[in-house]
């Protein structure tokens, strides 16, 4: 292979999982609190009309990621008040927020549908974007991607090494020891939530301010569930979670450069077009299998409801 | 002030009863209000919306129609969720049955034989229990999340879909258009009221509803999986298999949506194209929860998803509001319902 | 056959005069099944709406549904136009075929019109327009402007109509550059913006200079547009409409669709009662379709080639698929001396030579 060739497809990898890599891990946040959010799709779709339509208006695309932002929080919160305060099926309230959250950006997006933005200037690394091979791969890319890797960094470092964070892991592991001892477990599960909606809603703003650049119904398209497998695949580490994003994104994008240079495939296209899917499957399969890497992983308490006064 | 739950000594039936109510009566406030703010007025936007579509026979016809492949697919669900499995790939199941279903209508398109739309739907209920069977066994072989798993199937399966009516089972007459042949009558369900398309499917679907009550109200296997749905504790305690609950929650949701799947291909499509589906699957799960996972519940409550369908057709021509407003409607009425079932088991107390 | 067809047609048509000579106006419908939007296959049907009502004062009224799904909810939407009080439904996408024929043998007295398929009735025409001869210019253009001798070609799904437009950009591309080729990648998607535009980039990235779509979002002429600071010499071709707002320096020309006349025409037939069915399958000639206008960047020796060209087509002294056309494995499709008939066009399932790709198995 060309070394141009494999540099492109490193690039158009990395930019097909930045989105998924944010929304991952704002939910992985969510869920080492105990709390399973399904409405990612839902709030993905609502950060990114909110962020395009601010673009449009004011032309800033740093305002439109705030918004975006601002939006998923929103959405976090109604998720939040449904499945904290008022303690409701984590799943279900999941699954509504998904469809109120697509229904409602497509609503409210209408007059934005197809406008035409400019598109987001790259941020060249100076130096180390002009290596061989990796400098156009790694380090010529939009604001956005590289946000996603000091993201990674700084909750893993949360995550395991803050007192907040093992605040935070506690309550997801054991929230009845943890309210015992004197946290309160409905207020810091808002927090990570409210976290976990604004990173959703950041990946939304990726796809529609920087990535394609436009709105249009319907365009998350499946990102926020492929997300949300990602965490799984990820068994709730951070860092596995860019593996994992990157596989996925190659696999699409490995399919298209396979088609494009007109090599001989005896298979139909739908058959490539579903790798990507089967290949997340084959994944979950492969992590799950191992019992005990998943029950130390994943927090104990996810997806149950917990009241203060039980 | 602020307001705090208390635990009830037990559960309220009457909020049971009143919470679905109250959901719906909350949902329709707030589309009021949404008429409202977008300058229309409430009170037409409610006739529109709720009333025009069954103004007519054709219209309660559609409604029926409509909450057919809802009502199948929601009752095959509910079994499930009762237990705790969160099977969300209904949509898948539903296609495969369809193509299982379709296949043989297209193999036997010349055959006479009266047996051929029954065959299609065992063929159905057999080709969804297929690809609910894939998760359940990576559930219990592999320990795999069946949420993200059946999910990831609903999209391989829409691409096989693609597959089949862009190749192998294209319409050799069809001028290479990506559907496949019309059904012959014979693979066509009966028309139960003349100059409407309502069919011999919504028997199907009130019978699976009949045979789902039996199911989870009167057999000791539904009585098992409501205990292990409840507290898997308990159920452990109690000797039932995990394993089982999940092979059965997968299964009968599975079985469920390929039916579905066959009664719209042989009802109101007639033909396998890439559209069998606008996501049935996925609203089912809303169906499931609104009607409490209770086969009486879930009758209304596919209709009222039906008519929120069909009412948001009725806002874009008379109203000018776009489609998705049904979809909105759709999350705030599931949303509605999970808040106000916490009076369930919760009352209201003031705190200062 | 044709005389019952006749006598059946013309029946029809004195019904239309007699229901249709009210004073009140006449309600047309129109079934989309997307947004309208801001650019597209709907936008521009929406467009031809919008010129009809125009054009016919104050005699009609128009009605649109978008946003229809092609499965078992269309037939209620188009009965729904009906007994909502339109005499006259255009359906604008192939799914709509069975369901409104269905409704037109329901309604014998209301007239149904439908875009790209192939059943007709007493009261039901069809009507599409011949995108391909638009591709085979904007080749044309390709073929002169390519440097590096590759075009890539984001298609959604290998239909007919589909593969008329790669193989007529083809033909185009290879009648001026016999070395150019023209790889294509399938997204299986008609609207998918995320995925046209990975698509569009990927083929950029392996040489390609000139990319055009036949997808539904205004992704790839974006994504060109971005890419023409990198590469100066990388454009794009839109279609379905005019994108030049969406790459005012990438975007080189387009094949864009011109729906107003047609309907105009079909709905004064209708209401005069003079109308006799429809098959109607226009190119340039009709003006069913246009060329956008040209990019500064196009050299005016190109300019004017391309304009003899069309001119050539306009008349019928030239046609895209001129034999011989010679498909990719090198079977002779259409012998030297004829042109390519309807019905060949109708089932093309096949590449020509210069095509890069290979078409997937299906």
């Amino acid at each position: 292979m060309q070394p141009s060739l494999l540099s492109a497809i490193l690039f158009a990898t990395i930019v097909a999982g930045t989105p998924l890599i944010i929304a991952a891990v704002g939910e992985l946040v969510t869920e080492k609190s105990g709390v399973l959010n399904l409405g990612t799709e839902g709030i993905m779709s609502m950060g990114a009309v909110a962020a395009f339509a601010v673009t449009v208006h004011t032309g800033s695309p740093v305002l439109g990621i705030l918004a975006g932002m601002t939006a998923g929080m929103a959405m976090g919160l109604v998720f939040a008040v449904a499945a904290l305060t008022f303690m409701a099926n984590q799943v279900a309230s999941g699954l509504a927020l998904s469809i109120f959250g697509v229904g409602l950006s497509a609503f409210i997006g209408k007059p934005y549908e197809s406008q035409a933005l400019p598109s987001v200037a790259t941020w060249n690394v100076p130096g180390l974007h002009k290596l061989p091979l990796v400098g156009h791969a790694f380090f010529e890319h939009q604001g956005l991607v590289y946000f996603s890797w000091a993201l990674l960094a700084a909750v893993a470092w949360f995550l395991y090494r803050s007192r907040l964070g093992l605040v935070l892991r506690a309550v997801g592991e054991a929230p009845v020891a943890a309210h015992s001892v004197g946290y309160n477990v409905v207020r810091i599960r808002y927090m990570a939530v409210l976290f976990g909606g604004a990173m959703a809603g950041v990946a939304g703003a990726f796809l529609s301010v920087f990535h394609t650049p436009l709105w249009v119904e319907g365009m998350v398209a499946g990102r926020g569930w492929i997300a949300l497998a990602l965490v799984v695949f990820a068994t709730w580490r951070p860092a596995r979670v860019m593996v994992g994003a990157y596989l996925f994104g190659g696999c699409m994008i490995t399919q298209m450069f396979v088609q494009g240079s007109g090599m001989h495939l005896n298979i139909p296209s739908q058959f490539l077009s579903a790798l990507p899917y089967a290949a997340t499957i084959i994944v979950l399969v492969i992590i799950s299998h191992n019992k005990a890497t998943i029950r130390l992983n994943s927090p104990a308490s996810l997806g149950q409801p917990f009241s203060p006064e039980a | 002030m602020w307001l705090k739950f208390e635990q009830r000594p037990e559960p309220s039936r009457l909020m049971r009863y009143l919470s679905p109510l109250l959901a719906v009566g909350l949902m329709v406030a707030s589309g009021m209000l949404l008429f409202h703010l977008l300058g229309k007025s409430p009170a037409e936007g409610f006739k529109v919306f709720f009333l025009n579509p069954v103004q007519d026979k054709y219209g309660v016809a559609e409604l029926f129609l409509k909450a057919t492949p809802l009502i199948l697919c929601a009752v095959g669900l509910a079994v499930g969720f009762r237990g705790n499995i969160w099977n969300i790939g209904a949509e898948g199941q539903l296609l495969i049955g369809a193509l299982a279903g379709g296949g043989l209508a297209l193999h036997f398109h010349d055959t006479n034989s009266m047996l051929l739309l029954p065959a299609m739907i065992v063929a159905g209920a057999l080709g969804g229990m297929f690809w609910a069977a894939i998760p359940a066994w990576l559930r219990t072989r592999f320990n795999a999340n069946e949420i993200l798993t059946s999910l990831m199937l609903v999209y391989i399966a829409e691409l096989i879909v693609s597959w089949l009516v862009h190749g192998p089972w294209m319409d050799p007459d069809g001028f290479n258009f990506p559907q496949t042949r019309l059904f012959q009558a014979k693979a066509t369900m009966p028309i139960l009221v003349q100059g409407t398309r309502v069919n011999a499917g919504l028997f199907i679907a009130l019978g699976a509803l009949i045979a789902g009550w039996i199911f989870m109200n009167r057999s000791f296997m539904g009585y098992q999986m409501k205990v292990a749905g409840q507290a898997e504790n308990a159920g452990r305690y109690a000797g039932f298999s995990a394993r089982r609950t999940v092979w059965i929650g997968m299964l009968v949701g599975g079985a469920m949506a390929g039916i579905a799947g066959v009664a719209e291909i042989s009802g109101p499509v007639g033909q396998i194209t890439e559209h069998i589906s606008p996501g049935y699957g996925f609203a089912a799960m809303i169906v499931a929860f609104v009607g409490r996972l209770d086969p009486v519940g879930i009758f209304f409550s596919g209709l009222l998803m039906a008519l929120l369908y069909l009412g948001g057709e009725q806002a874009q021509q008379y109203l000018a509001l776009p489609y998705s407003i049904s979809k909105v409607f759709q999350g705030l009425l599931l949303f509605f319902l999970l808040c106000s079932d916490v009076f369930i088991t919760h009352r209201i107390r003031w705190k200062k | 056959m044709n005389s019952r067809k006749n006598v059946v047609t013309t029946l029809g048509g004195l019904i239309a005069a007699s229901v249709l000579s009210a004073a009140a106006p006449t309600q047309v419908g129109f079934v989309y099944v997307s947004p309208v939007g801001d650019a597209g296959w709907t936008f521009q049907h929406d467009i031809g709406r919008k010129e009809m009502e125009k054009a016919m004062g104050g005699q009609v009224t128009t009605k649109f549904v978008e946003n229809v799904p092609e499965g078992a909810d269309a037939e209620r939407v188009i009965r729904g136009l009906v007994t909502g009080g339109s005499k006259i439904v255009f359906t604008t996408s192939f799914g709509y075929m069975n369901p409104t024929e269905k409704v037109a043998r329901a309604f014998p007295d209301k007239f149904f019109f439908h875009s790209t398929g192939y059943k007709t009735g007493p009261n039901m025409g069809i009507y599409n327009a011949r995108f391909y001869e638009g591709r085979y210019l904007c080749g044309v253009i390709a073929g002169k402007m390519t440097k590096s001798n590759i075009a890539g070609y984001v298609g959604a799904f290998p239909i007919p109509e589909v593969m008329q437009g790669i193989n007529a950009f083809t033909q185009g591309m290879r009648s001026v550059n016999p070395k150019a080729e023209v790889r294509v990648i399938w997204v299986n998607s008609w609207f998918d913006p995320g995925k046209e535009r990975e698509a569009a980039l990927t083929l950029i990235s392996q040489g390609a200079d000139m990319v055009t779509h036949h997808t539904d979002s205004t992704a790839i002429v974006q994504a060109a547009e971005e890419k023409h600071k990198e590469n100066k010499n990388l454009y794009a071709f839109s279609y379905h409409s005019d994108m030049s707002k969406y790459g005012p320096t990438a975007q080189l020309t387009g094949t864009t669709h011109h729906w107003g006349a047609f309907y105009t025409r079909t709905v004064k037939e209708v209401l005069a009662g003079t109308w006799k069915g429809t098959n109607v399958w226009g190119g340039f000639k009709e003006g069913m379709i246009k060329l956008a206008p040209l990019n500064k960047a196009i050299p005016a020796n190109v300019k004017a080639m391309v304009e003899k060209e069309q001119k050539a087509i306009e008349t019928g002294k030239h046609h895209p698929f001129a034999g011989p056309v010679v498909a990719q494995d090198g079977q002779v499709k259409v012998p030297k001396g004829r042109n390519m008939t309807d019905a060949e066009l109708g089932a093309m399932d096949y590449y020509v030579q210069g095509v890069a790709s290979t078409l997937p198995k299906k």
